[in-house]
């Protein structure tokens, strides 16, 4: 038999981002022993290109805000497919996971009083955002990283996990290669938590890095855990759309936030045409009143810009499709126009965006504050996941959680701005805690050498091949067809197409070769990320076909409106005894009194 | 519009290797790391190199593009002479490990050594610290950081002198300066600065701003403030006891 380094935790976080992060701070928190690993470096995964900001109903800005308003607007953005705990839970402790932070040293943008100033974003009734400029996510990953680095987590940064390990039902550990130098190591573990991120390199156009080939939700797939909500991406409305290399990088919906606004190659403010029904109240009918808000008038309702991220990117791809778009495919979205109002407005976006002003500046040639930008909707966000108890985020596999954007539940249809970095700390927490309690809870596992050799010999294959498929080609053409088959608007026969095309795939995948040898190799970490990338667009696509109604972020053709019986469940995807992946339905979970009556009242 | 350039990459192992020519096709608006990226996906699957945000956010893929460290991320290829090979090399400051990525985790032990932020009790009842904007600004310009390195790679005392056990280098002073600055710390590092962390090999020559792409003001703002409060304590007393009474800041 194959002897590999074995190194044994009590709880192994699978993930170095804020949900990582913090779930690992927390267990070792409670005295258990903790491993964490990441494919990147410390410090590098995705939540350091968060920009926008963090939401929580510190109500700093407003007094009117607090955690029933928060859970009221998250539900509404989600069109109500959220699990009700998970929203309740979430606004009720996002803040005091913020002040947390301040106290591990992060420095927030201040109000005049000295207190974490609060921004505006889509969805948000009132100024949630606590935010650093634009870098609120990389305040927050340095946060818990100085932070953790001095509780004594064995990291193993540059590492993949390529298989979870079992005992019986219950997890036993995680198989990973070491990416410097190709060794294989395996990691003896009563807990596991997933904290994996998203998926957004199933798709062409993304403002996700080459790590979001949905490692965390393939890997419970496979482990026998469910996936739910997988028909719901994100796609954002704002992504670069020239020149063409930075195409789909985001441009945070601050600039909204701030006061910018988005035109047609006519000038037109389209977006004040079409208002949903149920945002009608709180939507601002004129251009002086949006404005006012975005300056802080709490009389004045939002800028229908701020209109939640699906109906935004629809809009775009609306005027695009009828042609009243940018030169390269996308509308304007122009911040400049605020000098016309503010008296330093040039220094205000400056200090406001700096991020945005450098990016535009650099990659695109772009003086922010002089011109308009074109953008266009870009992938960007996985609502669905890790089908997870909203109280300890364990899985339906005993000792296996899930934390983060690789777990379902909270944003359920449509995920509002900022409430992935509170959902990060929020459950980060709650996983790590209940990680750290299953693990003194229960004994030992044993690992199963025959799982062990058959994951090696797997990861090993692409090497011994004498096909010669290219790694990179086969995620090329992945991405292409799940772009154009299963993106933003889809219909059933184009997904039945996708379903076809992922079999094909899956077929050349089978024969990936690669040259050179195991040490720092990307074409090898290529070839293994395809399994996942691949199963993760067959579960969003069967879920897409299997949802005959358009809500939050998917949107069909065939199916262009609500339906109230499709609202009443969430789709579940399994695997079968036999291999095969399954599609069922469950009973949205119900709200408690309390919850209703706060849906109710705030209509 | 697009047209042929010839990049000269660096493969090998362990610091073993040589400059290696791909001729690749560029088209309007690419950066370097959108050329290393169609070479690996067409010619060389095995090339090595690190990536993550695409847009200068996350400090991943530093590297000496024509002889000068930059992300390869933010370098338009229109920024750079067409007409002759463009040469990208690792970081020369570190192990090298394989093609463009070098062995960084000196830099990850080194954090470590840095006592960490300890607030004052909080100022108020839910947990929180009053600050006022102004007070903060200069921490927030060194908080800035995407811990990219390239600072740490072009300093003399480290890429020349190589005494990374005696001094942290500008990301770690910046780092330091952060935390001493910061209106709710209390913890002193000036002792530690002085010995373990090594501020004085620093001779202010000014080559880590220059690289820095968070343009962080790393000599001015960070070093020579940490500096005289170095000297303030350790080594001029009578101007202390001065500066104490006057109330002067003295420069
Ligand atoms: C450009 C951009 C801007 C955004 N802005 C905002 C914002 O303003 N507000 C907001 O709330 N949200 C924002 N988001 C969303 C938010 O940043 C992410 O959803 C969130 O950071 C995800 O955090 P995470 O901890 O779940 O995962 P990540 O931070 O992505 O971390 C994933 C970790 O898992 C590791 N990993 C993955 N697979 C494996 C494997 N197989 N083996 C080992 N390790 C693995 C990775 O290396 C990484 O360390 C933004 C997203 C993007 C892309
Ligand atoms: S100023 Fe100091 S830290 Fe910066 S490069 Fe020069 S010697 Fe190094
Ligand atoms: S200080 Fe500047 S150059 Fe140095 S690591 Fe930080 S961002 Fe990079
Ligand atoms: S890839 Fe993130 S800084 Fe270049």
């Amino acid at each position: 038999m194959a002897e590999f380094q074995t190194l044994t935790h009590d709880v192994l976080v699978v993930g170095a981002g804020g949900a990582g992060l913090r779930a690992a701070i927390e267990a070792s928190a409670a005295g258990v022993k903790v491993g964490l690993v990441s494919k990147s470096l410390l410090g590098k995964a995705h939540t350091v290109m968060a920009e926008g900001g963090v939401a929580a109903a510190l109500a700093n800005v407003d007094d009117r805000d607090g955690w029933r308003v928060h859970f009221a607007d998250t539900m509404r953005g989600g069109q109500y497919m959220n699990h009700p705990r998970m929203a309740e839970l979430h606004a009720r402790e996002a803040p005091d996971r913020v002040r947390e932070l301040e106290a591990w040293g992060a420095v927030f943008d201040r109000t005049k009083d000295g207190r974490i100033l609060q921004r505006n974003f889509g969805g948000h009734k009132y100024p949630r955002l606590a935010h650093v400029g634009d870098r609120t996510g990389l305040e927050m990953i340095r946060t818990l990283q100085d932070h953790g680095i001095h509780l004594g987590i064995d990291v193993h940064m540059e590492h993949t996990i390529v298989g979870l390990l079992k005992d019986g039902g219950r997890i036993a550990g995680a198989f990973a290669y070491d990416r410097e130098r190709g060794r294989f190591k395996v990691f003896h573990a009563k807990a596991v938590v997933l904290a994996t991120g998203g998926i957004g390199r199933a798709y062409r156009i993304t403002s996700n890095s080459w790590e979001y080939t949905g490692d965390g939700h393939s890997l419970a797939y496979h482990a026998g855990a469910s996936l739910k909500d997988m028909e719901f991406v994100q796609f954002h409305p704002t992504g670069m759309v020239w020149p063409p290399s930075v195409r789909g990088i985001l441009v945070t919906e601050g600039v909204r936030g701030e006061g910018g606004v988005l035109r047609n190659k006519d000038g037109k403010r389209f977006m004040f045409e079409d208002i949903p029904e149920n945002y009608r109240p709180q939507t601002a009918d004129n251009e002086e009143e949006g404005w006012r808000y975005t300056q802080g008038d709490k009389n004045a309702r939002r800028p229908p810009e701020l209109l939640t991220r699906d109906h935004v990117a629809r809009c775009i791809m609306r005027e695009v499709r009828q042609g009243r778009g940018s030169p390269h495919g996308g509308v304007y979205l122009d911040i400049a126009w605020i000098k016309e109002r503010l008296p330093r407005g040039e220094e205000h976006i400056k200090r406001k965006l700096p991020s945005m002003y450098h990016q535009f500046k650099q990659l695109a040639g772009i003086d922010i504050t002089k011109e308009p930008m074109e953008v266009g909707p870009t992938t960007h966000y996985m609502m669905g996941g890790v089908n997870v108890d909203p109280d300890t985020q364990m899985s339906d596999v005993p000792g296996l959680f899930a934390a983060g954007e690789c777990a379902a539940g909270l944003h359920g249809a449509n995920r509002l701005g900022g409430n992935s970095l509170s959902d990060l700390i929020v459950f980060g927490k709650r996983a790590g805690e209940h990680a750290a309690k299953f693990a003194v809870a229960n004994a030992a596992p044993r690992i199963d050498n025959s799982q062990v050799e058959a994951l090696a010999r797997r990861a090993l294959e692409p090497f011994e091949r004498d096909t010669s498929e290219n790694p990179y080609q086969i995620q090329h053409e992945l991405q292409d067809q799940m772009q154009d088959l299963a993106g933003i608007v889809r219909r059933r026969e184009e997904m039945e197409q996708a379903l076809d095309v992922i079999e094909n795939l899956k077929r050349r995948a089978a024969r990936a070769t690669v040259k050179g040898n195991r040490e720092f190799n990307p074409g090898w970490h290529t070839a293994l990320d395809l399994e996942n990338l691949l199963t993760v667009s067959e579960a969003i696509t069967r879920a897409a076909l299997e949802r005959k109604e358009s809500r939050g972020a998917h949107f069909r053709d065939d199916f262009p409106e609500k339906n109230a019986e499709e609202g009443k469940v969430n789709i579940i995807i399994r695997k079968t005894a036999g291999g095969a992946m399954s599609v069922s339905r469950e009973p949205v979970p119900p709200m408690s009194g309390e919850l209703k009556q706060i849906i109710e009242e705030m209509k | 519009m697009s047209t042929q350039v010839t990049f000269r990459i660096w493969r090998g192992e362990k610091g073993a290797g040589q400059l290696r020519d791909y001729t690749t096709e560029i088209s309007s608006g690419m950066v370097v790391l959108d050329a290393v990226h169609r070479i690996q996906a067409t010619q060389a699957n095995d090339l090595a190199c690190r990536w993550n945000c695409k847009a200068g956010k996350c400090g991943s893929c530093s590297a000496e593009v024509n002889g000068k460290p930059r992300l390869m991320c933010m370098t338009r290829m229109s920024d750079l002479p067409a007409d002759k090979p463009i040469t990208i090399e690792p970081l020369r400051a570190f192990p090298h490990l394989r093609d463009l990525v070098t062995d960084v985790s000196w830099n990850y032990d080194v954090k470590k050594k840095i006592r960490k932020y300890q607030p004052r009790k909080p100022d108020n009842p839910d947990g929180t610290w009053s600050m006022e904007q102004d007070d903060i600004d200069r921490v927030q310009e060194f908080r800035k950081c995407i811990e990219c390195y390239l600072c740490q790679d072009v300093c003399h005392v480290l890429r020349e002198h190589g005494l990374h056990p005696d001094f942290i280098g500008p990301r770690f002073l910046v780092y330091s300066a952060a935390l001493e600055m910061h209106p709710a710390d209390t913890a002193d590092r000036l002792p530690d600065l002085k010995n373990d962390l090594g501020i004085g090999y620093c001779n202010i020559t000014k080559c880590c701003t220059k690289v820095c792409p968070e343009s962080i003001a790393i000599t001015d703002n960070a070093i020579i403030p940490l500096k005289e409060r170095v000297v303030d304590r350790y080594y001029d007393p009578i101007k202390r006891i001065f500066r104490a009474i006057t109330g002067s800041g003295g420069d």
